[in-house]
C-alpha cells in the first residue's frame, strides 16, 4: 500500500527509471540519517533483479545492511552479491564499501613511480589529508564513481552504478568538496604555500612577494614551521608526477553533469531533512545537473484516512469517560478500545504533520516527483528486507 | 563556576535527582543525525540555566539549528542571549563560524586581525577553514574552550556551562580528539601549545559527552560505537538521552494480545458503537487491529532496543515525542525531564 497523502506531487517512476539503459550513473544524496544507504541499495538489488548489472558504491553502511549485501569488511573493490538475478538469469549485483585512505593511495600509487609513492605515502600532511580532512571523503567517492565508469565501459562489467554519498554536515559538500580539494591542491594558493621549497617566489611581483612574506610568516607562526615545510615537500612530490587534480574532479564532476546520470535525493518528512533536501534540488538546477526526484522515507502509514484524527481522540475520550474507573468487562472493553482509537488518533496526526511538511516541499518545488516509502516496522538487514523496500520505491506493493 | 565551590551544590537548588555531574562545566552532546540533538542540547541549557545561573549554548556546524528552536534571527558570531530559565537564569547562545574563529584567533593571538584580511584574499582562510576540516574542528573547539575558560573580573566563570551542539556520533571522536592529532602534526610552535590547551579541558572531568538517540536499530548502535570510541580515545563519556519516545498507549496483555491478533473484535465493535462511531465501523476495525499489531511490534523493538541502552550502564534519559513538534514550552518540558533524570 502506497501512503495516499502525498497527491500533490507528481510520482517518482522508480522503474521507469531503472528500465532506462540510457542510465548509467543514480547518485543518492541528502542529509544524514534519512536511509540514503537502504535507498542506495535497495535500488540497486530492484534494477539487478531487472536484468541490469549493478555496482552499488556505499560509504559507510550500518553493519547489518553491509551483512545483508555480503559485505563483511571494507576492502575497497566491488564484491558480487550472491543469488541476486532477473527471473530469466541475467543481471547481477556488485557492491562495496568506499576505503577513502584506499582510494587515495592507489590514486598516488598509479600515477607516480614506487620510490616517489612511497615519498608521498610516508608524509606527515598527506597522512592527515587522506586520512582524516573531510572533503577528502567525497573527493575519494567521486574518484571511485570515475573509476568504476571507466572499468563498466572498458570491461562492460556493469551498465548501472548507484552510488551512496558520504555523510556530510550538508549534502552540497558531495558537490563542493571535491572542487575544492582539487582546487587547493592545484591552486594559487598551495603554489605560495610551497614556493620556498621550490626555490620560486619570484615572479610573484612585488607586492605578492611581500603578502607572500607576511603570508607564510603567519602561517609557520601559527602552525609551526614544521606544517609548512611537510605540506611544501607533498606538494612538490605530488606536483611533478600527476598534475592536474583540479582537472580530475572536474571529469568526474562533469560526469554528473552526463545525460546518463540522475540524482536520487533522499529525506525524511522531517523539517530539517526537507530543507536540506531543498537546498540539493535548488542547487542540481542552478548546476544544470539532473534530478530524478525526491524519495521520503519513514512515511506514516495512513490506514484509515476516512477516521479522523479528531473523531477517533473524541472517541476515545467518550469510552474513558464511559468506562470510568468500571472493573466489568464493558470498561475494559471501553478503555481497549479507546486505546486502540488514541494511537490512530496519534498515526493521523503525525500522518497530517508529515503531509504537510511535504506539500510544503512541494509548493516549493512543484515539478519534483516524490515516492514516499513507508515506514518499516524494523530496519533492513537481509536481502528480503531491501528488495521489500525497492517494491515500496516502485510503489508497487 | 559558583556552584562547584558551594559545599552543598546543585542537589539544593534544583529538584529531582542529584546532578550526575556536579563539577561539569562542558557539556558535549552528539547523535546520529536526526536524533534531535540541538533539541537535546537546548533543552540541557535551560535546565542548567536554572535558578539565576548562566549558560552558553554553541553551535559550530553553521545550520542556525538554535536560531530556528528559539524562534530568534540568525545567530551572528557574538554571544546574544536567547532565552530565559526558571528562576531567572539566562541562555546565551553563539554560531561558530571557522572564518571568524581564525580571525579572532589571529587576533588575539598574534594581534594579526589585518594579516587576516589579506589572508583571506589570497585564499587562505578559504583554505585553514573548509579544505582542510581538520584545522576547521581546531578552530571551532578551540573558539569553545575560550569561552568554557573566560573568567569575569572577579575570577568567576563568564558561563556556569557550556552547552556544545556538536558533530554527530560518526564524526564526534574525530572532532573532539582533532587537536591531539593537531598537536603531533605541529609538534611544536603556538599551535601544538594551543591544541594541547584545548585537550586539556576535553579530555577532563570537567567535560563530559552526551549522546542523543532513539529507540531505533541504527541509532542505538551508532550511540555504543560511538560511546566505545569515545572510550578507547580516554575521551570523557557523560549520559545517553532517549529521545522522542511515544508511551505505549495498550497494557502488556493487550500488546502481546495484538502483536498475536487476539484482540477481542466483537468487544472492540461494540465499544465503537458506545462511542458514536457505528457509521464506518467495517472499515474502522480492522484498520485499528493493523495499528495495533504495529504498534505491538514497534513496542517490542523500542523493548529491545531500550535493553540494550541499559546495559551501557550510563545515567540515561527518557525524552518523549512532542506532539505538537518542539516550541519554547516543548523544550521547558523536556529541560525539567532531564533535571529529573539527573543528567545536568
Amino acid at each position: 500500500m502506497k501512503p495516499s497523502t502525498f497527491a500533490k506531487a507528481p510520482s517518482l517512476e522508480i522503474d521507469d527509471i531503472l528500465g532506462n539503459l540510457d542510465l548509467h550513473i543514480i547518485v543518492c544524496t541528502g542529509a544524514g540519517g534519512v536511509g540514503k544507504t537502504t535507498t542506495a541499495a535497495a535500488l540497486g538489488l530492484r534494477a539487478a533483479e531487472m536484468g541490469r548489472d549493478v555496482c552499488v558504491l556505499t560509504i559507510d553502511p550500518a553493519k547489518r545492511l553491509a551483512q545483508a549485501m555480503g559485505l563483511s569488511s571494507l576492502d575497497n573493490t566491488p564484491r558480487q552479491v550472491p543469488g541476486v538475478c532477473a527471473p530469466d538469469g541475467s543481471g547481477s549485483l556488485f557492491a562495496m564499501m568506499l576505503d577513502m585512505k584506499r582510494t587515495f593511495d592507489e590514486v598516488v600509487e598509479g600515477h607516480a613511480d614506487p620510490e616517489r609513492a612511497q615519498q608521498i605515502l610516508n608524509n606527515p600532511f598527506y597522512q592527515t589529508l587522506s586520512s582524516s580532512f573531510a572533503g577528502t571523503q567525497e573527493y575519494m567517492a567521486m574518484e571511485k564513481l570515475g573509476q568504476l565508469r571507466v572499468r563498466a565501459m572498458d570491461e562492460g562489467t556493469w551498465d548501472l552504478i548507484v552510488v551512496d554519498t558520504p555523510p556530510s554536515r550538508s549534502a552540497l559538500d558531495f558537490l563542493d568538496a571535491p572542487a575544492r580539494l582539487g582546487s587547493f591542491l592545484d591552486g594559487r594558493f598551495i603554489r605560495i604555500l610551497t614556493a620556498p621549497a621550490r626555490g620560486a617566489g619570484k615572479g610573484l611581483g612585488r607586492l605578492a612577494a611581500m603578502g607572500f612574506g607576511l603570508f607564510t610568516n603567519v602561517l609557520s607562526k601559527i602552525l609551526g614551521a614544521q606544517v609548512l615545510t611537510d605540506v611544501g615537500t607533498f606538494v612538490a612530490a605530488i606536483d611533478t608526477t600527476f598534475g592536474g587534480f583540479r582537472e580530475r574532479a572536474d571529469e568526474t564532476y562533469a560526469l554528473l553533469k552526463d545525460s546518463g546520470t540522475l540524482f536520487v535525493v533522499v529525506a525524511a518528512p522531517e523539517r530539517d531533512a526537507l530543507r536540506e533536501a531543498a537546498y540539493f534540488v535548488e542547487r542540481l538546477r542552478t548546476d544544470g545537473m539532473p534530478l530524478a526526484g525526491l524519495v521520503l522515507n519513514r512515511v506514516q502509514a495512513v490506514d484509515d484516512p476516512d477516521l479522523t484524527s479528531e473523531q477517533a481522540a473524541a472517541g476515545a475520550q467518550t469510552l474513558t469517560e464511559l468506562a470510568g474507573d468500571g472493573s466489568d468487562a464493558a470498561a475494559k472493553e471501553a478503555r481497549l478500545t479507546a486505546a486502540l482509537l488514541t494511537l490512530h488518533a496519534q498515526r493521523m496526526s503525525l500522518a497530517a504533520r508529515q503531509k504537510h511538511l511535504a506539500d510544503r516541499f512541494t509548493a516549493a518545488h512543484p515539478g519534483v516527483p516524490v515516492s514516499a516509502v513507508p515506514a518499516l516496522a524494523e530496519d533492513v538487514h537481509d536481502l528480503e528486507g531491501l528488495r521489500t523496500v525497492g517494491t515500496l520505491l516502485a510503489g508497487s506493493l | 563556576m559558583t556552584s562547584s565551590a558551594m559545599p552543598t551544590p546543585d542537589a539544593a537548588v534544583t529538584s529531582g535527582a542529584s546532578a550526575s555531574w556536579p563539577e561539569v562545566n562542558l557539556h558535549v552532546v552528539s547523535g546520529k543525525g536526526g536524533t534531535g540533538k540541538t533539541t537535546v542540547a537546548a533543552a540541557l541549557a535551560l535546565e542548567l540555566a536554572r535558578h539565576g545561573r548562566r549558560t552558553l549554548l554553541v553551535e559550530v556546524e553553521g545550520r542556525q539549528g538554535i536560531a530556528q528552536l528559539f524562534d530568534t534571527p540568525p545567530l551572528p558570531y557574538e554571544e546574544r542571549k536567547v532565552a530565559v530559565a526558571p528562576g531567572g537564569g539566562e541562555v546565551y547562545a553563539l554560531a561558530i563560524d571557522a572564518q571568524d574563529a581564525l580571525l579572532d584567533y589571529l587576533e588575539s593571538f598574534y594581534n594579526l586581525r589585518r594579516a587576516g584580511s589579506a589572508l583571506r584574499r589570497m585564499g587562505a582562510v578559504d583554505f585553514v577553514t573548509t579544505i582542510a576540516p581538520g584545522l576547521r574542528d581546531v578552530l571551532l573547539t578551540g573558539k569553545a574552550i575560550e569561552v568554557v575558560r573566560r573568567k569575569e573580573k572577579h575570577a568567576s566563570d563568564a558561563y556556569d556551562a557550556v552547552i556544545l551542539d556538536a558533530p554527530p556520533t560518526g564524526r564526534i571522536t574525530k572532532f573532539l580528539n582533532v587537536n591531539s592529532e593537531m598537536s603531533g602534526l605541529a609538534k611544536a610552535g603556538p599551535i601544538h601549545k594551543h591544541a594541547d590547551l584545548v585537550m586539556s579541558v576535553i579530555a577532563s572531568p570537567q567535560t563530559a559527552v552526551h549522546i542523543v538517540t532513539l529507540l531505533e536499530e541504527m541509532p542505538v548502535q551508532e550511540t555504543i560505537d560511538g560511546i566505545a570510541d569515545l572510550r578507547d580515545n580516554s575521551l570523557p563519556v557523560g549520559g545517553v538521552i532517549v529521545n522522542m519516545t511515544r508511551p505505549p498507549v495498550l497494557t502488556d496483555r493487550e500488546l502481546a494480545m495484538a502483536a498475536k491478533g487476539t484482540l477481542p473484535p466483537a468487544a472492540i465493535r461494540s465499544s465503537l458503537e458506545r462511542a458514536g462511531l457505528a457509521a464506518h465501523e467495517n472499515e474502522i476495525l480492522p484498520a485499528l487491529m493493523r495499528e495495533a499489531s504495529d504498534h505491538s511490534q514497534r513496542v517490542a523493538l523500542e523493548r529491545r532496543e531500550m535493553t540494550r541502552i541499559e546495559e551501557l550502564g550510563l545515567p540515561t534519559a527518557v525524552l518523549p515525542l512532542l506532539a505538537d513538534g518542539v516550541d519554547l514550552g516543548g523544550l521547558y518540558e523536556l529541560a525539567e525531564l532531564l533535571g529529573e533524570a539527573g543528567l545536568r
